[in-house]
């Protein structure tokens, strides 16, 4: 999602942080080299972890942006002359990059080990960074008590109005079946069934007429402010962020949100792995990871991370207990292998 | 040296130029439409093992055997160089037979350490590997090319036994995708038509000092590119805009009228981009019309009516068919504007080859939608010389 989410990626390039001096390009003398998603994003990042990383160790770090597909770095590996060391990927990309090769073995012991992190976060190749949600979001200038649940955004007779929902069927068939009573845990497996994909059709048919489907995760906050749509599923930073920085007051209902992770990985055959797993322990720590959420409200992975902040930031968070209840994780294998089959078919429903 | 030989070398460069940049580039795309590259690599024994396997029952030991030999060593190769051979050709045939995409890699990940006879030790693997299903669809990936992708488009699909049928209700697409393409470029090219030849009748017969405003006028649009235009229709008719602000505020409308995201903001911000392109060919060949004929007509005793049809409208002809052939192949393609104004139903080819080419990365898809696009276009082209012949076209 911060893919599309963070705007002008090409801005940064590669720009070198530490002040002056040649330094040597390729080979074993080169400095670490992380790779995150650019735009205000990044620029958080570099705040709050590159700058006094490089300040702490002493050492020099350089900086790239990327816009995601596991594409780029099965080229930059196959090349032979990958000069990335430490990347932040999406979740889809950290599942076929392990099964590929693409990155070293996750180093636990070097990072003060999985029990330090929310179970969500610890995987075979990468440590999670930020966890954020699919939320329901709706304006409190229109609507001052919104949809509370997935069960009452279908529900066109209290809430009459457009809906908003993101086209594809990722996280739209998950959310028409926790609509339908489907208890969390049982979503992927009602959705691996014909019957279950069916019954999230159906559901969705109920309320076709009153959809608007968006594609860039910068649409919701715009079809909400403009009252295009009396609620819509939206990325929880987003939403936010709209508060915060445009003066909007939509309201977010948390119940049975949907969330995933991205996740810091090493890239195969770096020769700065070590200083990529200290990197990686550098930025995981709770006290630093706390920084993060006040300026972007995305959750921690590190245990204890939020325990100091306020009820106000915590108010804005996935990972935040009262939030969190209910929540289910996107299953990236549920997807890699029928992302296919209900893309032919979600495209052949919503075009009916 | 003839002259001929002279006239062919100077205008050599550009035929080289035109064959580097245009033919060979999109040639080579839609190549891809028919092309199996993926699986016959990572699979050649496996794919060899198929070949004369009758597609109903399981196929033999020796197809088992080969499989489990080809995965082990597309492993080992993809553990050397990092290739992802078998994501690729997993991603591929998780196209034809779902459950492909995580069924293969994990297949070659255990049959590594896996012993005994290799059909015993693909089928406690996976259970899969007993039903002929992703066999099937090995074999059918097996190359060098198909017609997958090609009957995929047309929403048809090759069983187990090799025979064409329909792609179940629930996945047909296409088709009726392709005729909403030509209903909506058809429409918007009558209205285009309805609009634009009055407007160029208009132009041709104005006093001569107002003609450059006109002129000016029409092709104003041309200065402002299309997504502009397309994002300032996005503003004036949403829900909040201008129209609807405006409405309410004379009292014509109690409340806001939908109308963003369907049919008819799509037609009428295409008709506002293509409408030049209906006007331009039209006022040129009016300007090159003898106006005496149609007087002649008149003194003859002809109505203003009869004078028009029977004597300006067939000579201005030849603009009205440029014209209606350029808006409407140009309307087959339009993308950004249904993609932004319209709804999930107005969707025309375009936005799938879009879709297919960089949000699911399925070339091969993209390829044969561009050749289902290309070929609808030749076929209305090709209609046209036939009923109304290319010599009368003319550009003015």
């Amino acid at each position: 999602m911060l893919r599309r989410g963070m705007g002008a990626m090409l801005a940064l390039g590669a720009v070198l942080l530490a002040t002056g001096g040649a330094h040597a390009q390729g080979g074993s003398g080169r400095d670490l080299t992380v790779v995150s998603w650019g735009g205000a994003y990044q620029d958080a990042q570099r705040d709050i972890f590159f700058r006094p990383f490089q300040q702490d160790t002493g050492s020099r770090l350089l900086e790239e942006t990327w816009d995601g597909g596991v594409g780029v770095l099965r080229a930059k590996i196959q090349s032979g002359a990958n000069n990335w060391d430490v990347v932040q990927v999406e979740s889809e990309e950290l599942l076929i990059g392990c099964e590929e090769g693409l990155f070293e073995k996750m180093d636990w012991s070097a990072i003060g080990g999985k029990e330090r992190f929310i179970s969500s976060a610890v995987s075979e190749c990468g440590v999670g960074n930020i966890l954020y949600s699919f939320i329901l979001a709706y304006d409190k200038a229109r609507t001052p008590t919104g949809p509370a649940n997935w069960a009452e955004f279908f529900d066109t007779q209290k809430f009459p109005g457009k809906r908003g929902l993101r086209r594809g069927p990722k996280a739209t068939l998950e959310i028409a079946l926790l609509a339908d009573g489907v208890a969390p845990g049982e979503v992927y497996k009602v959705l691996g069934t014909n019957a279950g994909v069916d019954r999230a059709f159906r559901k969705l048919d109920s309320i076709k007429g009153d959809l608007i489907w968006w594609e860039r995760g910068s649409q919701p906050a715009q079809l909400l402010a403009s009252g295009e749509v009396v609620a819509t599923v939206g990325y929880n930073g987003r939403i936010t962020a709209a508060n915060q920085g445009d003066g909007r007051d939509f309201g977010i209902s948390w119940t049975n949100n949907l969330f995933t992770l991205d996740s810091w990985v090493v890239m195969k055959g770096t020769p700065n792995k070590n200083k990529a797993l200290q990197f990686i322990n550098f930025v995981t720590q709770p006290a630093r990871q706390a920084e993060l959420p006040p300026r972007i409200p995305y959750g921690p992975t590190a245990k204890g991370a939020q325990d100091g902040l306020s009820p106000a930031v915590l108010a804005n968070l996935p990972t935040e207990p009262k939030n969190a209840e209910g929540s289910l994780q996107i299953s990236d294998q549920f997807w890699l292998d029928n992302l296919d089959k209900l893309n032919q078919r979600f495209n052949t429903w919503v075009a009916r | 040296m003839s002259a001929r030989w002279k006239a062919a070398a100077l205008v050599a460069p550009l035929l080289l130029f035109l064959l580097a940049v245009f033919v060979a580039p999109i040639g080579a795309f839609l190549l891809r439409a028919v092309q199996e590259q993926d699986v016959a690599p990572v699979l050649p024994r496996t794919v060899a093992a198929l070949s004369d396997w009758d597609g109903a029952a399981l196929p033999g030991d020796a197809a088992f055997a080969a499989l489990a030999e080809d995965l082990r060593e597309a492993r080992a190769r993809d553990q050397e160089t990092s290739a992802g051979a078998v994501a690729r050709a997993a991603a591929r045939l998780n196209a034809d037979w779902p459950g492909f995409r995580s069924l293969l890699p994990m297949t070659a990940r255990r049959i590594v350490a896996a012993e005994g006879p290799p059909r015993d030790a693909l089928l406690s693997i996976s259970e899969d590997w007993g039903t002929p299903l992703p066999w099937g669809a090995i074999r059918r990936a097996g190359g060098p090319v198909s017609d997958f992708n090609l009957l995929a488009v047309l929403d048809l699909k090759r069983d187990a036994a090799g025979d064409i049928a329909a792609a179940p209700a629930g996945e047909a697409i296409f088709r009726s995708v392709l005729w909403r393409t030509l209903w909506i470029g058809g429409l918007a090219t009558l209205i285009c038509l309805a609009i634009g030849y009055p407007l160029a009748w208009l132009m041709a017969t104005a006093p001569p000092r107002w003609v450059p405003w006109l002129v000016a006028g029409v092709m104003l649009p041309f200065w402002t590119s299309l997504i502009v235009r397309t994002a300032a229709w996005m503003v004036l008719l949403q829900r909040e805009g201008v129209v609807n602000a405006a409405l309410q505020a004379l009292r014509i409308t109690a409340e806001p009228l939908p109308l963003l995201f369907n049919r008819g903001a799509v037609l009428l911000a295409m008709v506002h981009i293509l409408l030049p392109f209906m006007v331009l060919p039209i006022y040129g060949s009016l300007r090159a019309l003898d106006w005496r004929l149609p007087r002649a007509a008149m003194s003859l005793g002809a109505s203003p009516l009869r004078s028009f049809l029977r004597v300006s409208l067939p000579l201005s002809m030849p603009g009205v068919g440029a014209g209606c052939l350029l808006v409407f192949i140009q309307a087959l393609g339009f993308y950004v504007t249904p993609a932004l104004l319209g709804g999930a139903n107005d969707q025309m080819v375009p936005y799938f080859v879009a879709f297919y080419a960089s949000r699911t990365v399925n070339w091969g898809m993209a390829a044969a939608l561009s050749v289902l696009l290309l070929v609808a276009v030749a076929l209305v082209v090709a209609l046209y010389g036939r009923l109304v012949g290319f010599g009368k076209v003319r550009t003015a």
